[in-house]
């Protein structure tokens, strides 16, 4: 591997923001001619990789190697003279200008030392030909629609560069016969010996167009393989770091007494973000959510919640049918939901541990029932010693804890309130080690207390192993039901793959 | 006890208030003194607290806006109204307590007109206030229809220079007004629900916070206090200035509570430390009076002294200086 | 000396007109006013005042408030020249981007004059302009400051209007020349009240303070009536008789300072007279009657009241002018 030139080369880079390793001596090479996938969950590193590789970031450790010699980039500039250009998923072209003008925004042809607009346009119409497009360089960009745009940017982005292309989610807003033509171009290209770098999370996508994937989880390299003679189950036992993936280790003991129906929720959905599904929640049970990263997982948790409003189907809660169109009605029932995003949604940063903890409960007892200093603190330190929250005063800022603390807090939020139902997700995504075990601790004895709890993971073996029933999400559908000797990581890895091996969906 | 006392003494606002009162004192030394005349304390101490309670006032109401992460840009302009409203109705010869409670009523109204547009049509608050401070001194012009109404009624002229055990009546009522606004976000949960949503609104609605409510209340509590204020300063001229009166305060007032500690992206806010932010642009203005510059300097004197308060503040300076004493640590 | 030509001229004017014995019959002439605007009591004044004198002379006046904008001026008058007027006042907003449309009245052979402000164009654009000497408004107030006080010492506290505006500069001028001669008499403190009364009376306050509570204050010269209000008040706050402990002169004549007189509490005032237009109509009058060119600079008078000019009645006629 080492003596092979590649196009494009990470070597041992190793990327450290503050006390967070981000990177940890990945390596990463690109061969010309090749389309090359890179994959893995939030966080596990993608695009801090594709920024070092772009110039965006420089690295801690390790270098970029282009062609067989070590290259220094300081800046994007720079990138695009070593012939590497991106595509991020949002257009960041001028819409307002013509397209000629994007397509050679920064080099335009000059006569005379003033743009040579007639030339341009000339060349612009020669360039988008051989992209398939027959359109008028002088009209404006922002009138054609989001995938023409794309192709424009592609194509700026072929010509400055010309060896090195990556493209980060260019699919994510283009529909199917949209996406179908993008791969043509990506086919084309890589005829043309570029070499092309593709992220996305539509596993379908990576095997259409891919030749070879490379699997990237919390900062590490898993592996670089050929696509040929890969199975998607493969990938995602991958991605979600299953090696003790085929193991057979089942769920809960056994068939565990689940209390009686809590919450049922009827052809719940809500357009563009959701489709329809049915799903009974018991008390004393924790329904497992498994699915990759733009599945519709979080969609489900926000409509459960109220955190974005349902637009079709009904919810039961004890018998009765209740609605939930906002936050405030799902806690008047006694609902809690951790957000994926701690620091965007969950934590108040600049506000103490104490008043963290507190806010829930204070928000359903309203404006005029304040709780005072001392019963705040009571309940904080009740909550600090049960879930073993480490901050030096419950009057410090909660954004100086560390992130398993924060969640700690966060979780001490719901809990004050005393609630019936909870909705996690992703507890324990990027947090220490100590402040993961006392998650999945205190979710099994919730749920041994009677509660019932959604909990979206993608670490397998935890959700294995405190899920009475495990519920698979694939393309914002849910599409599987696991109970049983079902509740195993291989199961759970195909149905999410949905691999012609794999059980029914 | 009095360790405690001391360290609460060292907050950076009290400090910045003393030096330039010590500054005024060195420009001109009778700054200090206060006399017993008719019933009332006189001196420039007075005229300090007196002068400056119309943009305490105005630093009480905007304090919660801002905690929000919002601003209010309209209370000078309904102050130009609700003093418009009461010169209006008392030389119109309708009792004084109807004009009050009719300015008063006006102000409150001006003010959840911004918490609507801000909390129901999502409007940027910049822009959602800004509207009203355009059309609210058009509006005071028009009740006024152009002249400065004057008028003799003893309540309106109490409310602007009377006295009360010696103070002026002005620095009375913002002190009244600190204490009952200090009460209701410090007694209820109103100033932690304030502080979440300015902090992170998103968090807030998870939480179960209803921030459409909460923003209603302070841009409501904003327009009243503003209303308070214009009926001082109209009753301490005898007359409504729809064209000047509060014209520009809605600076000194964000820049008051700003000076208070208050970032103006949103979060942590003392109505206190807003109220003596008032106090200390008061002091430079009365400063600048007393000390016989040319007027030519106002301004370049100000903007200096402000800018120095501010470094003062800044984390640079508390970190070269550590004024505070770190308040954990001391709790332990 | 040519100035007090002018000025005697056109005192002569005001005099005999503010009699209204003189004005002439303009029936049957359209003559179109382009105003500012209505940004202070004076500038409503002398809205009330033209449309008054138009009536008298059975001008039929038609008035366009340009809301302090020079282009709804502009438009104003292409309206009006449009309309086919007999002459055109104006009040100009600035002092420059008058020459194309003064231009265009011209060809259409319509006089144009010029109230209460200059503007920055060839004087053949215009017929005339009328407007007051503030200068002059500054000493006639110094003037009288140094008859009242004869030999005695006499501390002067200046409030001053908003500080670089043309008011300001001229009236603090035309006072230090007037009290120039007079060694007795000192500016000892000068500050800006922003032609507010707010402002005045803190300013005041501020004098007070510094001037051993005012006992070393003799009179306080404000650059207009409504700062003059707010320093009253606050002479009074603290424990002196304004008009007595301390003179108060002050300038424009508005009606609130009239009362002040009458009250005792100050005790003169200068006036910038709002009609502006008597004097632009009776220019108008001789110029179609017999082609008499009028000066190019009509100056107003600027007339001392004091308690002796009846200010009672001077209020009584003022109070519902706009003020």
């Amino acid at each position: 591997m080492a003596d092979e030139q590649f196009a494009l080369e990470a070597r041992g880079i190793t990327k450290v923001f503050g006390n967070h390793i981000a990177l940890d001596g990945v390596n990463f090479g690109l061969r010309a001619g090749e389309v090359h996938a890179l994959l893995g969950e939030n966080g596990a590193g993608k695009s801090t990789l594709i920024k070092i590789l772009t110039g965006v970031y420089q690295a801690t450790e390790g270098q970029v190697v282009a062609e067989g010699t070590p290259i220094t980039l300081d800046n994007p500039q720079h990138a695009q003279r070593y012939g590497i250009g991106t595509v991020y998923q949002e257009v960041n072209l001028l819409p307002n200008r013509s397209v000629a003008e994007n397509l050679f925004l920064g080099h335009q042809p000059t006569r005379f030392g003033l743009v040579d607009r007639r030339k341009m346009e000339r060349e612009s119409r020669a360039v988008l030909q051989r992209y398939g497009l027959d359109l008028d360089p002088s009209s404006e960009l922002g009138a054609h629609s989001v995938a023409v745009q794309q192709i424009v940017a592609i194509a700026r982005a072929v010509e400055l560069s010309g060896k090195v292309l990556i493209l980060d989610e260019p699919t994510a807003s283009l529909d199917r016969n949209e996406v179908e033509r993008l791969f043509e171009i990506i086919r084309d290209l890589k005829a043309r010996g570029l070499a092309v770098v593709f992220i996305t999370h539509f596993l379908d996508q990576v095997f259409a167009v891919s030749d070879r994937v490379t699997i990237l989880r919390n900062g590490k390299l898993i592996e670089t393989r050929p696509l040929e003679g890969t199975t998607r189950t493969d990938v995602v036992r991958l991605m979600l770091g299953k090696d003790v993936a085929f193991s057979g280790a089942t769920g809960v003991e056994d068939e565990r007494a689940v209390g009686e129906v809590l919450l049922d929720f009827r052809d719940y959905g809500k357009k563009r973000s959701i489709h329809p599904f049915n799903l009974t929640i018991h008390k004393g049970e924790v329904v497992g959510v498994a699915g990759l990263l733009g599945s519709g997982r979080t969609e489900m948790a926000r409509i459960m919640f109220g955190a974005d409003a349902a637009d079709e189907g009904s919810v039961v809660f004890r018998g009765k049918p209740i609605k939930i169109n906002r936050p405030t009605d799902a806690i008047a029932h006694g609902f809690g939901f951790l957000p994926e995003d701690r620091k965007v949604e969950g934590i108040f940063g600049d506000l103490s541990v104490r008043e963290n903890i507190v806010i829930a409960l204070q928000g359903k007892l309203g404006w005029f029932s304040a709780l005072n200093r001392d019963e705040q603190l009571e309940i904080a330190g009740r909550f600090g010693e049960s879930m073993d929250i480490r901050a030096a005063s419950l009057d410090m800022p909660i954004k100086l804890l560390s992130g398993g603390n924060q969640q700690k807090v966060i979780l001490s939020r719901w809990l004050a309130t005393d609630p019936t139902f909870l909705i996690l997700d992703e507890p324990t995504r990027g947090i220490d080690v100590g402040a993961h075990a006392e998650i999945v601790r205190t979710i099994n004895r919730l749920r041994d207390e009677g509660l019932a709890l959604v909990v979206i993971s993608s670490e397998l073996d935890e959700v294995v192993a405190y899920s009475t029933r495990i519920v698979v999400m694939r393309d914002r559908e849910m599409v599987a039901e696991l109970t049983g000797e079902n509740i195993n990581p291989g199961v759970i890895v195909q149905a999410i793959a949905n691999h012609r091996e794999g059980p029914p969906a | 006890m009095m360790r405690r006392a001391l360290s609460r003494l060292a907050n950076p606002q009290l400090l910045a208030l003393a030096g330039v009162l010590l500054i005024n004192w060195i420009l001109f030394p009778n700054f200090f003194r206060i006399t017993w005349q008719d019933g009332r304390l006189f001196g420039s101490l007075i005229d300090v607290l007196n002068r400056g309670a119309p943009v305490a006032i105005l630093a009480i109401g905007m304090a919660g806006v801002i905690a929000t992460k919002g601003v209010d840009l309209s209370v000078g302009a309904i102050m130009a109204v609700a003093g418009a409203v009461a010169a209006t109705l008392v030389v119109a010869g309708y009792p004084a307590p109807v004009a009050v409670l009719a300015a008063l009523a006006v102000g409150l109204l001006c003010g959840l007109w911004n918490g609507f547009l801000v909390a129901v049509l999502d409007i940027q608050p910049i822009i959602a206030t800004l509207v009203l401070m355009v059309a609210g001194r058009g509006i005071a012009q028009l009740i006024t229809e152009g002249f400065i109404i004057t008028f003799n009624d003893p309540v309106l002229v109490f409310i602007g220079t009377g006295s009360f055990l010696g103070f002026p009546m002005a620095a009375v009522i913002a002190l009244v007004l600190m204490v009952l606004v200090t009460l209701l976000v410090r007694r209820t949960a109103i100033g932690l629900f304030i502080e979440a949503v300015g902090v992170n609104r998103a968090a807030a609605s998870l939480a179960g916070i209803r921030s459409r409510m909460l923003l209603f209340l302070v841009y409501g509590l904003s327009g009243l206090c503003a209303a308070v204020a214009g009926i001082i300063v109209a009753g301490d001229i005898r007359g409504a200035d729809a064209n000047n009166a509060g014209l520009w305060l809605e600076l000194d007032a964000i820049l008051a509570v700003v000076i208070g500690g208050t970032s103006l992206l949103g979060g942590r806010f003392s109505v206190p430390l807003a109220v003596v932010g008032a106090l200390i642009i008061q002091a430079m203005n009365t400063g600048i009076l007393v000390s016989g510059f040319p007027p030519e300097f106002n301004l370049i004197v100000k903007a200096a002294l402000i800018l120095l308060v501010l470094i003062i503040q800044s984390p640079l300076a508390t970190r070269i200086v550590p004024v505070r004493v770190a308040a954990p640590e001391a709790r332990k | 000396m040519n100035i007090i030509a002018k000025l005697a001229l056109a005192a002569g004017l005001t005099t005999a007109l503010s009699a209204g014995a003189l004005a002439q019959d303009l029936s049957g002439k359209v003559i179109g006013f382009s105003q500012i605007g209505s940004e202070s009591g004076w500038r409503a004044a002398e809205t009330a005042v033209t449309r008054q004198e138009a009536e008298e002379r059975g001008v039929d006046l038609k008035f366009a408030d340009a809301q302090q904008k020079q282009e709804n001026q502009i438009k104003a008058i292409r309206g009006f020249i449009a309309q086919g007027v007999d002459a055109i006042l104006v009040a100009p907003v600035v002092a420059t981007g008058w020459d194309d449309v003064l231009a265009e009245a011209k060809e259409a052979e319509i006089p144009v004059v010029l109230l209460d402000r200059g503007v920055d164009a060839p004087e053949d654009l215009y017929l005339t302009s009328v407007a007051s000497d503030q200068v002059e408004e500054g000493r006639v107030a110094g003037q009288w400051l140094v008859d009242e006080v004869g030999s005695e010492d006499c501390n002067v506290v200046e409030l001053q209007g908003t500080v670089g505006s043309t008011p300001a500069i001229n009236r603090k001028q035309g006072f230090e020349e007037a009290i120039a001669s007079a060694s007795n008499i000192t500016i000892s403190q000068s500050q800006t009240g922003d032609f507010t009364r707010a402002k005045g009376k803190e300013v005041m306050e501020a004098f007070l303070k510094s001037s051993n509570n005012g006992a070393d204050i003799c009179a306080v010269y404000a650059h207009n009536d409504d700062m003059a209000v707010g320093a009253i008040q606050a002479i009074k706050d603290a424990g002196l008789k304004p008009g007595s402990d301390i003179k108060v002169v002050s300038i424009d004549a508005v009606p609130d300072i009239f009362s002040a007189i009458a009250a005792g509490e100050a005790n003169a005032t200068v006036e910038l007279t709002p009609n502006m237009a008597g004097p632009a109509f009776d220019a108008l009058a001789a110029y179609w009657a017999d082609g008499t060119e009028p000066e190019k600079f009509i100056i107003t008078e600027s007339k001392l009241y004091t308690a002796e000019d009846d200010p009672q009645g001077e209020y009584e006629r003022r109070k519902d002018l706009g003020y």
